[in-house]
Protein backbone atom coordinates (compact mmCIF):
# COMPACT_ATOMS: atom_id res chain seq x y z
CA UNK A 1 0.00 0.00 0.00
CA UNK A 2 1.37 3.41 -0.94
CA UNK A 3 2.30 5.93 1.70
CA UNK A 4 0.22 4.87 4.69
CA UNK A 5 0.46 7.25 7.64
CA UNK A 6 -0.60 6.07 11.07
CA UNK A 7 -2.52 8.48 13.27
CA UNK A 8 -2.23 7.65 16.98
CA UNK A 9 -4.59 8.34 19.86
CA UNK A 10 -4.98 12.10 20.42
CA UNK A 11 -3.16 12.75 17.16
CA UNK A 12 -3.92 14.10 13.70
CA UNK A 13 -2.30 14.15 10.29
CA UNK A 14 -2.86 15.24 6.68
CA UNK A 15 -1.70 13.87 3.36
CA UNK A 16 -1.58 14.81 -0.32
CA UNK A 17 -2.57 12.38 -3.05
CA UNK A 18 -1.58 9.57 -3.22
CA UNK A 19 -1.83 8.73 0.44
CA UNK A 20 -3.66 6.71 3.05
CA UNK A 21 -4.32 7.81 6.61
CA UNK A 22 -5.17 5.14 9.17
CA UNK A 23 -6.00 4.98 12.84
CA UNK A 24 -6.20 1.68 14.70
CA UNK A 25 -8.64 0.52 17.34
CA UNK A 26 -11.07 3.39 17.75
CA UNK A 27 -13.24 2.77 20.79
CA UNK A 28 -15.04 5.66 22.41
CA UNK A 29 -12.69 7.96 20.55
CA UNK A 30 -13.87 9.43 17.26
CA UNK A 31 -12.07 9.43 13.93
CA UNK A 32 -12.78 12.63 12.00
CA UNK A 33 -11.94 12.21 8.33
CA UNK A 34 -11.83 15.23 5.99
CA UNK A 35 -11.53 15.03 2.21
CA UNK A 36 -11.26 17.51 -0.60
CA UNK A 37 -12.45 15.87 -3.85
CA UNK A 38 -10.82 18.51 -6.07
CA UNK A 39 -7.25 18.29 -4.72
CA UNK A 40 -7.58 14.77 -3.24
CA UNK A 41 -6.00 16.03 -0.02
CA UNK A 42 -7.05 14.12 3.11
CA UNK A 43 -6.90 14.72 6.84
CA UNK A 44 -7.65 12.48 9.81
CA UNK A 45 -7.92 13.19 13.55
CA UNK A 46 -8.31 10.68 16.41
CA UNK A 47 -9.98 12.67 19.19
CA UNK A 48 -10.53 11.45 22.75
CA UNK A 49 -12.62 14.13 24.42
CA UNK A 50 -15.40 16.44 23.27
CA UNK A 51 -14.26 19.84 24.44
CA UNK A 52 -11.04 21.62 25.30
CA UNK A 53 -13.09 24.08 27.35
CA UNK A 54 -13.83 21.49 30.04
CA UNK A 55 -10.29 20.24 30.45
CA UNK A 56 -7.73 21.55 32.88
CA UNK A 57 -4.85 20.58 30.66
CA UNK A 58 -5.64 21.38 27.04
CA UNK A 59 -2.20 21.75 25.54
CA UNK A 60 -2.66 18.83 23.14
CA UNK A 61 -5.12 20.23 20.61
CA UNK A 62 -5.43 16.93 18.75
CA UNK A 63 -7.03 15.41 21.84
CA UNK A 64 -10.27 17.41 21.70
CA UNK A 65 -12.97 17.36 19.03
CA UNK A 66 -13.41 21.14 18.97
CA UNK A 67 -9.74 22.08 18.60
CA UNK A 68 -8.70 19.11 16.45
CA UNK A 69 -11.20 19.94 13.68
CA UNK A 70 -9.93 23.52 13.49
CA UNK A 71 -6.29 22.41 13.39
CA UNK A 72 -7.05 19.77 10.76
CA UNK A 73 -8.70 22.35 8.48
CA UNK A 74 -5.75 24.74 8.99
CA UNK A 75 -3.20 22.07 8.11
CA UNK A 76 -5.16 21.12 4.99
CA UNK A 77 -5.41 24.75 3.94
CA UNK A 78 -1.61 24.94 4.09
CA UNK A 79 -1.53 22.14 1.52
CA UNK A 80 -3.84 24.15 -0.74
CA UNK A 81 -7.33 23.06 0.25
CA UNK A 82 -10.30 25.46 0.05
CA UNK A 83 -12.51 24.97 3.08
CA UNK A 84 -15.68 25.15 0.94
CA UNK A 85 -14.61 21.97 -0.88
CA UNK A 86 -14.20 19.86 2.24
CA UNK A 87 -16.49 16.99 3.17
CA UNK A 88 -16.35 14.96 6.38
CA UNK A 89 -16.88 11.36 7.48
CA UNK A 90 -17.09 10.19 11.07
CA UNK A 91 -16.39 6.83 12.69
CA UNK A 92 -16.08 5.57 16.26
CA UNK A 93 -17.75 6.91 19.38
CA UNK A 94 -18.69 3.46 20.62
CA UNK A 95 -19.69 2.56 24.12
CA UNK A 96 -17.33 -0.28 24.90
CA UNK A 97 -18.91 -1.27 28.20
CA UNK A 98 -22.64 -1.65 28.54
CA UNK A 99 -23.17 -0.96 32.20
CA UNK A 100 -23.80 2.27 33.99
CA UNK A 101 -25.06 4.32 31.08
CA UNK A 102 -25.83 7.30 33.25
CA UNK A 103 -22.26 8.14 34.09
CA UNK A 104 -20.32 10.62 32.02
CA UNK A 105 -17.54 8.19 31.41
CA UNK A 106 -19.86 5.78 29.69
CA UNK A 107 -21.50 8.30 27.41
CA UNK A 108 -18.21 9.77 26.32
CA UNK A 109 -18.41 8.14 22.88
CA UNK A 110 -21.75 9.75 22.13
CA UNK A 111 -20.54 13.09 23.47
CA UNK A 112 -17.46 12.90 21.25
CA UNK A 113 -19.66 12.33 18.20
CA UNK A 114 -21.99 15.20 19.08
CA UNK A 115 -19.09 17.59 19.70
CA UNK A 116 -17.45 16.63 16.40
CA UNK A 117 -20.70 17.22 14.50
CA UNK A 118 -21.26 20.58 16.17
CA UNK A 119 -17.80 21.81 15.24
CA UNK A 120 -18.12 20.60 11.65
CA UNK A 121 -21.50 22.26 11.35
CA UNK A 122 -20.09 25.48 12.71
CA UNK A 123 -17.37 25.39 10.05
CA UNK A 124 -20.01 24.48 7.42
CA UNK A 125 -18.31 21.23 6.48
CA UNK A 126 -20.97 18.70 5.44
CA UNK A 127 -20.86 15.19 6.94
CA UNK A 128 -21.52 12.85 4.04
CA UNK A 129 -21.41 9.55 5.93
CA UNK A 130 -20.78 8.11 9.36
CA UNK A 131 -20.46 4.85 11.24
CA UNK A 132 -20.70 5.78 14.89
CA UNK A 133 -22.03 4.40 18.16
CA UNK A 134 -22.55 0.72 18.89
CA UNK A 135 -20.39 -1.24 21.28
CA UNK A 136 -17.44 -2.32 19.16
CA UNK A 137 -14.03 -1.03 18.16
CA UNK A 138 -13.13 0.11 14.66
CA UNK A 139 -9.97 0.48 12.60
CA UNK A 140 -10.31 3.01 9.81
CA UNK A 141 -8.39 3.85 6.64
CA UNK A 142 -8.96 6.98 4.58
CA UNK A 143 -7.92 6.85 0.91
CA UNK A 144 -6.94 10.00 -1.00
CA UNK A 145 -7.95 8.40 -4.31
CA UNK A 146 -11.68 8.93 -3.79
CA UNK A 147 -12.09 9.78 -0.10
CA UNK A 148 -13.50 6.38 0.76
CA UNK A 149 -13.25 5.34 4.37
CA UNK A 150 -12.61 1.68 5.13
CA UNK A 151 -13.97 0.44 8.45
CA UNK A 152 -12.69 -2.82 9.92
CA UNK A 153 -14.08 -4.46 13.05
CA UNK A 154 -13.79 -7.68 15.00
CA UNK A 155 -17.02 -9.61 14.49
CA UNK A 156 -18.95 -6.74 12.90
CA UNK A 157 -17.63 -7.01 9.37
CA UNK A 158 -15.71 -4.73 7.02
CA UNK A 159 -17.24 -1.93 5.02
CA UNK A 160 -16.66 1.30 3.16
CA UNK A 161 -18.52 4.48 3.95
CA UNK B 1 -4.08 21.05 43.36
CA UNK B 2 -4.27 18.72 40.41
CA UNK B 3 -1.99 15.76 40.21
CA UNK B 4 0.03 15.59 37.03
CA UNK B 5 1.21 12.10 36.31
CA UNK B 6 4.35 13.39 34.62
CA UNK B 7 5.35 15.23 37.78
CA UNK B 8 5.15 12.26 40.13
CA UNK B 9 8.44 11.86 41.93
CA UNK B 10 10.31 8.62 42.52
CA UNK B 11 8.87 8.16 45.98
CA UNK B 12 5.32 8.49 44.70
CA UNK B 13 6.04 6.12 41.84
CA UNK B 14 7.55 3.66 44.31
CA UNK B 15 4.40 3.82 46.37
CA UNK B 16 2.24 3.20 43.31
CA UNK B 17 4.48 0.30 42.36
CA UNK B 18 4.11 -1.07 45.86
CA UNK B 19 0.33 -0.79 45.66
CA UNK B 20 0.57 -2.70 42.40
CA UNK B 21 2.76 -5.28 44.05
CA UNK B 22 0.48 -5.84 47.00
CA UNK B 23 -2.67 -5.67 44.92
CA UNK B 24 -1.34 -8.10 42.35
CA UNK B 25 0.02 -10.35 45.10
CA UNK B 26 -3.43 -10.54 46.59
CA UNK B 27 -4.86 -11.20 43.15
CA UNK B 28 -2.34 -14.01 42.58
CA UNK B 29 -3.35 -15.62 45.88
CA UNK B 30 -6.99 -15.42 44.83
CA UNK B 31 -6.13 -16.92 41.48
CA UNK B 32 -4.19 -19.75 43.15
CA UNK B 33 -7.20 -20.56 45.30
CA UNK B 34 -9.50 -20.55 42.26
CA UNK B 35 -7.23 -22.81 40.24
CA UNK B 36 -6.11 -24.84 43.24
CA UNK B 37 -2.57 -24.52 41.94
CA UNK B 38 0.53 -22.64 42.91
CA UNK B 39 0.64 -19.29 41.15
CA UNK B 40 3.79 -17.19 40.99
CA UNK B 41 4.07 -13.62 39.90
CA UNK B 42 6.75 -11.24 38.73
CA UNK B 43 7.29 -7.87 40.34
CA UNK B 44 4.69 -5.66 38.69
CA UNK B 45 5.94 -2.90 36.45
CA UNK B 46 4.49 0.57 36.80
CA UNK B 47 4.35 2.08 33.36
CA UNK B 48 3.66 5.60 32.21
CA UNK B 49 2.99 5.93 28.52
CA UNK B 50 1.96 8.63 26.10
CA UNK B 51 -1.35 8.10 24.32
CA UNK B 52 0.40 7.42 21.05
CA UNK B 53 2.19 4.46 22.61
CA UNK B 54 -0.71 3.10 24.61
CA UNK B 55 -2.27 1.13 21.82
CA UNK B 56 0.99 -0.68 21.12
CA UNK B 57 0.88 -2.61 24.36
CA UNK B 58 -0.74 -6.04 24.43
CA UNK B 59 0.34 -6.88 20.88
CA UNK B 60 -0.92 -3.82 19.04
CA UNK B 61 -4.10 -1.81 18.68
CA UNK B 62 -5.90 -4.38 16.58
CA UNK B 63 -5.12 -7.48 18.63
CA UNK B 64 -8.09 -8.99 20.39
CA UNK B 65 -8.15 -8.53 24.16
CA UNK B 66 -10.51 -8.99 27.06
CA UNK B 67 -11.26 -5.98 29.23
CA UNK B 68 -13.01 -6.25 32.57
CA UNK B 69 -14.17 -2.97 34.04
CA UNK B 70 -15.42 -2.20 37.54
CA UNK B 71 -16.64 1.07 38.95
CA UNK B 72 -15.13 2.10 42.25
CA UNK B 73 -17.01 4.06 44.88
CA UNK B 74 -16.45 4.91 48.53
CA UNK B 75 -13.66 7.16 49.80
CA UNK B 76 -12.19 7.27 46.32
CA UNK B 77 -14.15 7.10 43.09
CA UNK B 78 -13.07 5.98 39.68
CA UNK B 79 -12.59 2.77 37.77
CA UNK B 80 -10.39 -0.26 37.74
CA UNK B 81 -9.80 -2.22 34.59
CA UNK B 82 -8.07 -5.53 34.11
CA UNK B 83 -6.95 -6.37 30.58
CA UNK B 84 -5.80 -9.74 29.33
CA UNK B 85 -4.89 -10.76 25.83
CA UNK B 86 -7.28 -13.23 24.22
CA UNK B 87 -4.81 -16.10 24.42
CA UNK B 88 -4.07 -15.52 28.11
CA UNK B 89 -7.77 -15.37 28.90
CA UNK B 90 -8.32 -18.65 27.10
CA UNK B 91 -5.49 -20.25 29.08
CA UNK B 92 -6.95 -19.03 32.36
CA UNK B 93 -10.42 -20.31 31.51
CA UNK B 94 -9.02 -23.65 30.37
CA UNK B 95 -7.19 -24.05 33.67
CA UNK B 96 -10.28 -23.15 35.60
CA UNK B 97 -12.55 -25.46 33.63
CA UNK B 98 -10.05 -28.36 33.64
CA UNK B 99 -9.77 -28.28 29.87
CA UNK B 100 -6.54 -28.86 27.92
CA UNK B 101 -4.47 -25.67 28.08
CA UNK B 102 -4.18 -25.47 24.30
CA UNK B 103 -7.89 -25.79 23.56
CA UNK B 104 -8.67 -22.58 21.68
CA UNK B 105 -12.22 -22.72 20.51
CA UNK B 106 -13.53 -19.44 21.82
CA UNK B 107 -15.68 -18.99 24.89
CA UNK B 108 -18.95 -20.67 25.74
CA UNK B 109 -21.47 -18.69 27.73
CA UNK B 110 -20.39 -20.45 30.92
CA UNK B 111 -16.72 -19.77 30.17
CA UNK B 112 -17.47 -16.16 29.44
CA UNK B 113 -19.15 -15.89 32.80
CA UNK B 114 -16.16 -17.62 34.45
CA UNK B 115 -13.88 -15.08 32.83
CA UNK B 116 -15.95 -12.24 34.20
CA UNK B 117 -15.68 -13.82 37.64
CA UNK B 118 -11.90 -14.14 37.32
CA UNK B 119 -11.76 -10.44 36.53
CA UNK B 120 -14.08 -9.70 39.40
CA UNK B 121 -11.99 -11.63 41.91
CA UNK B 122 -8.67 -10.28 40.65
CA UNK B 123 -9.83 -6.68 40.62
CA UNK B 124 -11.66 -7.17 43.93
CA UNK B 125 -8.60 -8.57 45.69
CA UNK B 126 -6.50 -5.79 44.22
CA UNK B 127 -8.88 -3.20 45.61
CA UNK B 128 -9.15 -4.82 49.02
CA UNK B 129 -5.37 -4.69 49.33
CA UNK B 130 -5.50 -1.01 48.47
CA UNK B 131 -8.29 -0.52 50.96
CA UNK B 132 -6.32 -2.20 53.79
CA UNK B 133 -3.21 -0.22 52.97
CA UNK B 134 -4.90 3.15 52.96
CA UNK B 135 -7.61 2.54 55.54
CA UNK B 136 -10.14 3.78 53.06
CA UNK B 137 -13.48 2.38 52.09
CA UNK B 138 -13.20 1.24 48.46
CA UNK B 139 -16.17 -0.57 46.96
CA UNK B 140 -16.17 -2.24 43.56
CA UNK B 141 -19.28 -2.53 41.39
CA UNK B 142 -20.30 -5.66 39.50
CA UNK B 143 -17.95 -6.13 36.57
CA UNK B 144 -18.65 -5.63 32.91
CA UNK B 145 -16.68 -7.38 30.21
CA UNK B 146 -15.83 -6.57 26.62
CA UNK B 147 -13.89 -8.49 23.99
CA UNK B 148 -12.56 -6.28 21.22
CA UNK B 149 -9.53 -4.57 19.72
CA UNK B 150 -6.92 -3.54 22.29
CA UNK B 151 -7.04 0.06 21.11
CA UNK B 152 -10.77 0.27 21.58
CA UNK B 153 -10.75 -1.27 25.06
CA UNK B 154 -7.76 0.81 26.15
CA UNK B 155 -9.48 3.97 24.97
CA UNK B 156 -11.80 3.70 27.99
CA UNK B 157 -9.12 4.23 30.68
CA UNK B 158 -7.08 6.42 28.31
CA UNK B 159 -9.95 8.88 27.96
CA UNK B 160 -10.19 9.14 31.74
CA UNK B 161 -6.48 9.86 31.95
CA UNK B 162 -6.93 12.29 29.06
CA UNK B 163 -9.00 14.53 31.30
CA UNK B 164 -5.98 15.27 33.48
CA UNK B 165 -2.99 14.92 31.19
CA UNK B 166 -1.40 13.29 28.20
CA UNK B 167 -0.14 10.09 29.74
CA UNK B 168 -1.56 6.84 31.06
CA UNK B 169 -0.35 5.09 34.18
CA UNK B 170 -0.85 1.36 34.53
CA UNK B 171 0.55 -1.68 36.24
CA UNK B 172 1.66 -4.70 34.29
CA UNK B 173 1.48 -7.97 36.15
CA UNK B 174 2.72 -11.35 35.08
CA UNK B 175 1.24 -14.48 36.63
CA UNK B 176 2.85 -17.89 36.13
CA UNK B 177 1.46 -21.34 36.79
CA UNK B 178 4.15 -23.93 36.07
CA UNK B 179 5.49 -23.00 32.66
CA UNK B 180 2.35 -21.15 31.62
CA UNK B 181 2.65 -17.40 31.75
CA UNK B 182 -0.31 -15.07 31.79
CA UNK B 183 0.28 -11.34 31.45
CA UNK B 184 -2.40 -8.94 32.56
CA UNK B 185 -2.53 -5.19 32.93
CA UNK B 186 -4.30 -3.35 35.71
CA UNK B 187 -5.44 0.19 35.06
CA UNK B 188 -6.43 1.90 38.26
CA UNK B 189 -8.10 5.11 37.15
CA UNK B 190 -9.09 7.27 40.09
CA UNK B 191 -11.16 10.34 39.32
CA UNK B 192 -9.09 13.53 39.32
CA UNK B 193 -9.78 14.40 42.95
CA UNK B 194 -9.28 10.85 44.13
CA UNK B 195 -5.66 10.71 42.97
CA UNK B 196 -4.86 13.28 45.57
CA UNK B 197 -6.94 11.50 48.23
CA UNK B 198 -5.12 8.28 47.42
CA UNK B 199 -1.61 9.70 47.56
CA UNK B 200 -2.49 11.58 50.75
CA UNK B 201 -3.80 8.43 52.42
CA UNK B 202 -0.55 6.73 51.52
CA UNK B 203 1.38 9.59 53.10
CA UNK B 204 3.34 10.64 50.03
CA UNK B 205 1.79 14.06 49.60
CA UNK B 206 0.65 16.40 52.33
Amino acid sequence: MENTIKVGMADLNVSCHPGVLTTLGLGSCVGIALYDPTTKIIGLAHVMLPSSMQAKNNSNIAKFADTAVVKLVEDMKKLGVRKENLVAKLAGGAQMFAFNQQSDMMRIGLRNVIASKEKLEELKIPIISEDTGGNHGRTIELFSEDGRLLIKTIGHGVKYI
Amino acid sequence: MTININDLNNLQLDVLREIGNIGAGNAATALAKMLNKKVDMDIPKVKILEFKEVTDILGGAESQVIGILLNVTGDITGNIMFILDYFAAQVLVNMLMYKPINDFNGFSELEFSALKEIGNILAGSYLSALSCLTNMKILPSVPDIAIDMAGAILSVPAIEFGKIGDTVLYIETEFCEGSTKVVGDFFLVPDIDSYETLLKALGVIS
